[in-house]
């Protein structure tokens, strides 16, 4: 099963909220460690190498200039 | 010397060819009786080769170096007589702990299954380890030590290499048909012959002290991420025979290795982690030894070159964290000594020695990745990675699938040799190339291992499940595991042999003298079992 990128969460703004509401009082350190947890925690949950390489291609596609 | 060990000296023996004009010869000579060279004399020497060993010392390694040694190594040990040794006087290991921060994050055990001879780790100090290896190369009477002899130039030719040497009473010339080269980590013999020694540095200074204490942790390994006592860095807590404990510290690149060395500077920090792990007033403890080093993996890019041939530092390097070092440069010789021990008998062309370099090349990558991707770990290179670090250790506590990427170094394992040109392809089990798994048996009511039977004798061996095929070609030697008592077999009594080895009664499969997997045949015919003893020799 490749890479899932059409809309999938009913509700989409509340999961945005609840990013933003998390990282709200963090400094940067613990906002990166928060991120990485998160990361870490759903990259295992998924536990598909494959589709964490397509995942991880794409993230880093997302940033070039 | 230190508080708890003196080293010998050994003798320098003026050897016949001082003074000579001609140079003398040699068919197989060591350059390095470090642990690596004086196994390789070992090693030959039990399979009938002599050889010359020189070393531009005359004693054994100093102060704080090799300390754990993994169960393949043992294993090879037992093999060459000096395993009961290494378990009566060194520290016997399986389990770690990691802690982070003020906590323990997990703890782990590398061998939590019983029925193995050698258990996970054993810790001794190198120059132990050196000094029994000298008195059983000595006891063989093949294997010529000499001492305060450096190797100042080679010529490397198609038969071999002349050799110049220093010695304090002069210089001679030695040619030898084969330079088997363990002159450790700043090699002559590879920069003779214009060798690359590519790889990185890591950025990272590390102080490593050796104190005598008597004090009551476990017989474990003990590593802290960023612990109250030593904030920002790593410790690392190994005990060792003698009273004597292991201790690393990670300083930073910016560290000052001429102040970080100075006595009291390491007291107090040593101080602070004692304080600091039991919660209690330091013991009373001596510093035995301390230095400061930076930790590099890098490699040649072939060990094989003619008939001269690397092996352990001399051919590739890695950081301590996993302990692949010495246990690396062992079983490098555990995969030579036979080869060349064929060779040198007529019984393989010397093109056999080609798959030492593709299999030791492999087991060197295998190593220099997990000591590479450990160290990365351990010394995060930029605030993601550190993130990351931390976001792992504070997972472990609470989550298994988080343990697993804790990475305070991937612990020493044998190799399994995939693609090796010698293994025959088909069958099915254990995967071509494993080192053979141990497990007990019972071999006429008495308690054994199996690993004793398994290339005790030099040769080939072919492990046969309820049956021995009808004929044996020669050259190969033939054991027997039934799940009865019979005359002549060993008995798999609590099934831990068929089970390790994913066996099924009727199976025949072909050992190497080192103990690694070269073919899985099932009731074969004695040409099929012939063609896979050839392929094992290279001779296909
Ligand atoms: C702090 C530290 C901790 C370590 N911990 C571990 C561990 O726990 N487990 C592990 O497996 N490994 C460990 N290692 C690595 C291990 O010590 C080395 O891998 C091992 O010593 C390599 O053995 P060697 O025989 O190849 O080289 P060496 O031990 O360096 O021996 C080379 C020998 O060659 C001789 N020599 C050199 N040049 C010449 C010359 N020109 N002429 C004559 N003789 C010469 C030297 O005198 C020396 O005796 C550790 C290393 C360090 C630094």
């Amino acid at each position: 099963m490749p890479l899932q990128t059409e809309p999938r969460l009913a509700d989409p703004d509340a999961l945005y909220e609840a990013l933003m509401q998390a990282h709200r009082e963090l400094d940067e350190a613990r906002s990166r460690r928060l991120d990485a947890r998160l990361v870490l925690l759903l990259a295992n949950h998924i536990g598909d190498m494959d589709i964490l390489r397509e995942a991880l291609a794409l993230a880093t596609q997302g940033d070039k200039p | 010397m230190t508080a708890t060990h003196q080293n010998p000296r050994y003798a320098f023996r003026r050897p016949a060819a001082l003074g000579s004009a001609m140079p003398e010869h040699a068919r197989v000579v060591i350059a390095g009786a470090g642990v690596v060279g004086l196994t390789m004399a070992l090693d030959l020497a039990r399979r009938g080769v002599a050889s010359v060993v020189v070393d531009e010392d005359d004693t054994v390694s100093f102060g704080s170096r090799a300390i754990c040694w993994a169960k393949r190594t043992l294993e090879i040990y037992g093999r060459l007589g000096l395993g009961k040794r290494f378990l009566e006087k060194g520290v016997t290991w399986s389990r770690g702990r990691v802690f982070f921060q003020d906590q323990e994050a997990y703890g782990f055990d590398l061998l939590p299954e019983q029925g193995h001879e050698y258990p996970a780790f054993v810790n001794l100090q190198q120059y132990y380890a050196e000094e029994w290896l000298v008195q059983a190369c000595e006891a063989t009477g093949l294997v010529d030590l000499r001492w305060k002899t450096r190797l100042a130039g080679v010529q490397h030719n198609a038969h071999g290499a002349l050799l110049h040497l220093t010695t304090p009473e002069g210089d001679y010339t030695l040619n030898a048909d084969w330079l088997l080269a363990c002159d450790g980590a700043r090699s002559t013999v590879r920069e003779a012959l214009a060798l690359p020694f590519l790889g990185q540095v890591f950025r990272d200074r590390f102080l490593i002290a050796d104190v005598v204490m008597h004090a009551d942790f476990p017989s474990e390994r003990w590593f802290w991420f960023d612990p109250p006592f030593h904030p920002g860095q790593s410790v690392l807590l190994h005990k060792q025979p003698d009273d004597v404990w292991r201790i690393d510290f990670q300083l930073g690149w910016d560290a000052d290795p001429a102040v970080e060395k100075q006595p009291e500077r390491v007291v107090a920090r040593v101080r602070a982690m004692l304080e600091g792990a039991s919660g209690l007033a330091a013991p009373p403890f001596e510093l035995e030894w301390v230095s400061v080093y930076t930790f590099r993996c890098r490699r040649l890019e072939r060990f094989r070159h003619g008939r001269v041939i690397f092996a352990g530092d001399s051919a590739h390097q890695v950081s301590p964290f996993g302990a692949r070092g010495g246990n690396g440069g062992v079983q490098d010789v555990d995969n030579l000594g036979w080869k060349l021990a064929a060779v040198l008998a007529g019984e393989a062309a010397e093109s056999l020695l080609d798959s030492y370099d593709a299999e030791r090349i492999l087991a060197a990558d295998e190593n220099i990745l997990n000591s590479t991707r450990s160290t990365d770990f351990i010394t995060p290179k930029n605030g993601a990675a550190h993130a990351y670090r931390d976001a792992v250790l504070q997972l472990a506590r609470g989550h298994g699938f988080a343990r697993q990427m804790v990475n305070s170094g991937r612990l020493s394992r044998p190799a399994t040799l995939h693609g090796s040109p010698l293994a025959t392809p088909g069958g099915e089990g254990l995967p071509l190339g494993a080192p053979a798994p141990d497990a007990p048996v019972l071999v006429a009511g008495r308690a054994d291992w199996l690993l004793r039977h398994i290339g005790a004798d030099g040769r080939f061996t072919l492990l046969c499940f309820g049956a021995v095929p009808a004929e044996v070609p020669g050259g190969i030697t033939s054991v027997l595991v039934t799940d009865d008592d019979r005359p002549g077999a060993l008995w798999d009594h609590a099934g831990l042999v068929a089970r390790r080895w994913q066996a099924r009664p009727g199976d025949a499969l072909l050992l190497r003298p080192d103990q690694h997997l070269a073919a899985r045949l099932h009731a074969p015919e004695a040409a099929e079992i012939a063609a896979a003893h050839r392929r094992a020799l290279g001779l296909i």
